[in-house]
């Protein structure tokens, strides 16, 4: 199975830039397996990015038409190219603070326009890339290195603020979850309206070692011990779902085609 | 592909509209078919007729939440395959900056119009300026070229946006229209002539979109869905949008050559317009809606038997040092009126051998033909 992904790769790419214990690996691989089991030719797909270690997931990796564009403008770009060409199956990939952060206003704008665009928004609560900041997702209290005291803001409920926003697909998953997260990415793909899936990915190297979550397993058993499935979570008092992370899915309304 | 004879896009004939209408009219004759944009004074008149039109004739248009998503979405839809165009003013033309820069890096044909009024910051929104030469040319970040037309009546508006788009699309590089409030909300007689010559960007499957051996030559532009499996980044690539960003040779070749791609084919870019010069002793340098006072003050003087030249640029960017260096050989000096504060004397005065003298009004009006007459007068 793990051969058969490379179809999918760019001749001459061997390895991924992303660091041990890197989600987005997972992701980059389970986005491939969602392609093959639909039976998608990846070839008809435009992947757009922003910048970041999320944007690197598609490009240059997937052999693709791949737009590798500005700090977060991707879904801006990606408008562009599906409004000029229906036909193209467009789907940004991109990191939280890209696509919510400095990239926030086009995301609530796609959804609200209702753009035919599958957004998978690669979240590990922080900028990796530039060194481990602060982002608009970063838990209440955890270090970054502008941060140093704990993070004072509360961070966004990407799923919530998309939702409000008028998204038809909302889900949220980690990939720690990885068979739910890929039957996620597999519905998105022939889904018709805006879908966002945001993916909660780890960042040991950033994120785990400012918030004693040091090592790469450390980082993924914290994400499977908080991340809980929405009805488990229905079941439990606010206080026990005080730095809980829900996943799930909360919107899935088709645009009737019909 | 290449040059084409397209039918123009309204019957032949003669209309009365403004610059601003003009423009969208010949960006649809030259075969634009998306436009995303953001209203902003004064230039909203192209997106409101844009909206309409491309509505009519099957294009795209969308109104965008910003600027900067604006000028992302001409981009995008250029690598789908669109002749694409955005237009704005003063402010929204400084949050395109970083994009203009991706395209031009990218080598992504795209037109921008730039009615320009008086900056800086929201300044006189609703009056002329010329203020946005120096940022059209230098706005992003690195070292990079750009064309840029200045029209100076609703006929080059019209036959500008048609000639931006064929640059743009010939050369795969960002092209502004430089026009301004005044040429923008001028009206007057346009005349639509039965075809168009238009060009097409070059495709050739398989051959490397990003580098050419012959530097003067653009590469071939794939569109988004023809199987080429296109790596479009703004990160420094080799031939094929391969990322090398840590590879000083591959930098100083990417960023010489997209210079080079267009300081060499200078020759069929760059457009004067010359009168009066054989026996002038001062020229006057101008560009935009000034020509126009300078072209009556310039009239009236010869009238009266002074020798004063007129040397108008029809091209801004890339700059006609060449033209004006010759020029500077044959004339006494040059007298430069602009609405900004001497920002096409300045960069004049890089190649000129005589004088230039500057004269610069930013107040948010034009210079009338008098104030350029009695500058002349004081000259000769």
């Amino acid at each position: 199975m793990a051969r058969a992904m490379e179809q999918y790769l760019r001749p001459g790419i061997s390895t991924t830039p992303f660091c041990p214990g890197c989600g987005h690996g997972i992701l980059l691989g389970l986005i491939l397996r969602s392609i093959h089991a639909l039976g998608i030719d990846i070839g008809e797909m435009v992947f757009v990015s922003g910048i970041g270690c999320a944007a690197w997931i598609p490009s240059p990796h997937f052999k693709a038409d791949t737009l590798h564009t500005t700090h977060g403008r991707a879904i801006a770009f990606a408008t562009g190219a599906k409004l000029y060409n229906p036909k193209l199956r467009v789907m940004v990939i991109s990191g939280d603070g890209d696509l919510s952060s400095i990239g926030g206003n086009h995301l609530i704008h796609a959804a609200r326009r209702d753009i035919d665009i599958k957004v998978v928004c690669a979240n590990n609560m922080i900028y990796g890339m530039t060194g481990g900041q602060v982002a608009a997702t970063t838990p209440v209290g955890s270090t970054t290195s502008t941060t140093p005291l704990g993070n004072p803001d509360r961070p966004f409920d990407l799923c919530k603020l998309v939702e409000a926003a008028g998204a038809r697909y909302v889900a949220r998953y980690s990939v720690t979850q990885p068979m739910a997260l890929m039957e996620s990415i597999k519905k998105s793909l022939f889904f018709k309206g805006f879908s966002f899936i945001e993916v909660l990915s780890p960042c040991p190297t950033q994120f785990g070692s400012k918030n004693l979550l040091e090592s790469a397993s450390k980082m993924m058993e914290w994400l499977k011990e908080n991340c809980i499935p929405r009805e488990e979570a229905e079941r439990l008092s606010p206080e026990e779902l005080e730095g809980k992370i829900v996943t799930g899915e909360w919107v899935d309304v088709e645009v009737n085609t019909s | 592909m290449g040059w084409k004879r397209l039918k123009a896009s309204l019957l032949p004939g003669r209309y009365y509209l403004s610059g601003n209408e003009a423009v969208a009219e010949g960006a649809i004759a030259a075969g634009c078919r998306f436009y995303g944009g953001y209203p902003i004074t004064p230039s909203s008149e192209i997106m409101e007729r844009m909206a309409r039109r491309l509505g009519e004739i099957g294009g795209v248009f969308v109104q965008m939440e910003d600027e900067l998503s604006s000028i992302a979405a001409v981009i995008g839809a250029s690598w789908a395959g669109a002749k694409a165009m955005t237009a704005t003013s003063g402010p929204g033309f400084s949050l395109m900056m970083e994009n203009i820069g991706y395209a031009a890096f990218t080598e992504t044909p795209c037109v921008i119009v730039d009615i320009q009024r008086a900056g800086p910051a929201t300044g006189q929104a609703t009056r002329v300026g010329s203020g946005d030469i120096m940022q059209a040319k230098w706005g992003s970040h690195g070292d990079y070229q750009i064309i840029a037309l200045s029209p100076w009546s609703v006929q080059e508006m019209y036959d500008g946006a048609i000639r931006a788009f064929n640059v743009a699309e010939r050369y795969r590089v960002p092209t502004f229209l430089l026009g301004d409030e005044a040429v923008g909300h001028l009206r007057e007689t346009l005349e639509i002539r039965p075809w168009v010559r238009a060009f097409d960007r070059r495709k050739s499957k398989g051959r490397p979109p990003f580098d050419s051996k012959n530097p003067r030559q653009i590469p071939p532009m794939p569109t988004f869905g023809e199987g080429e499996n296109l790596l479009v980044t703004g990160s420094t690539h080799e031939g094929f949008g391969i990322r090398r960003a840590d590879d000083p040779e591959v930098h100083s070749r990417l960023v010489r050559r997209l210079n080079d791609k267009i300081l060499l084919n200078k020759q069929d870019i760059v457009e004067v317009e010359e009168l009066f010069l054989e026996d002038a002793v001062v020229a006057v340098l101008c560009y935009g809606f000034t020509a126009r006072s300078a072209l009556t003050a310039v009239k009236q003087l010869r009238d009266k038997g002074y020798k004063v030249g007129f040397f108008r640029l029809k091209t801004i960017w890339p700059f006609p040092h060449e033209q004006i260096a010759q020029m500077s050989e044959e004339v006494e000096k040059f007298f430069v009126p602009e609405m900004n504060r001497g920002q096409v004397a300045g960069e004049a005065m890089k190649s000129s051998r005589c004088e230039v003298v500057p004269y610069c009004q930013t107040n948010g009006e034009i210079i009338p033909p008098e104030v350029i007459r009695k500058e002349l007068m004081r000259l000769l």
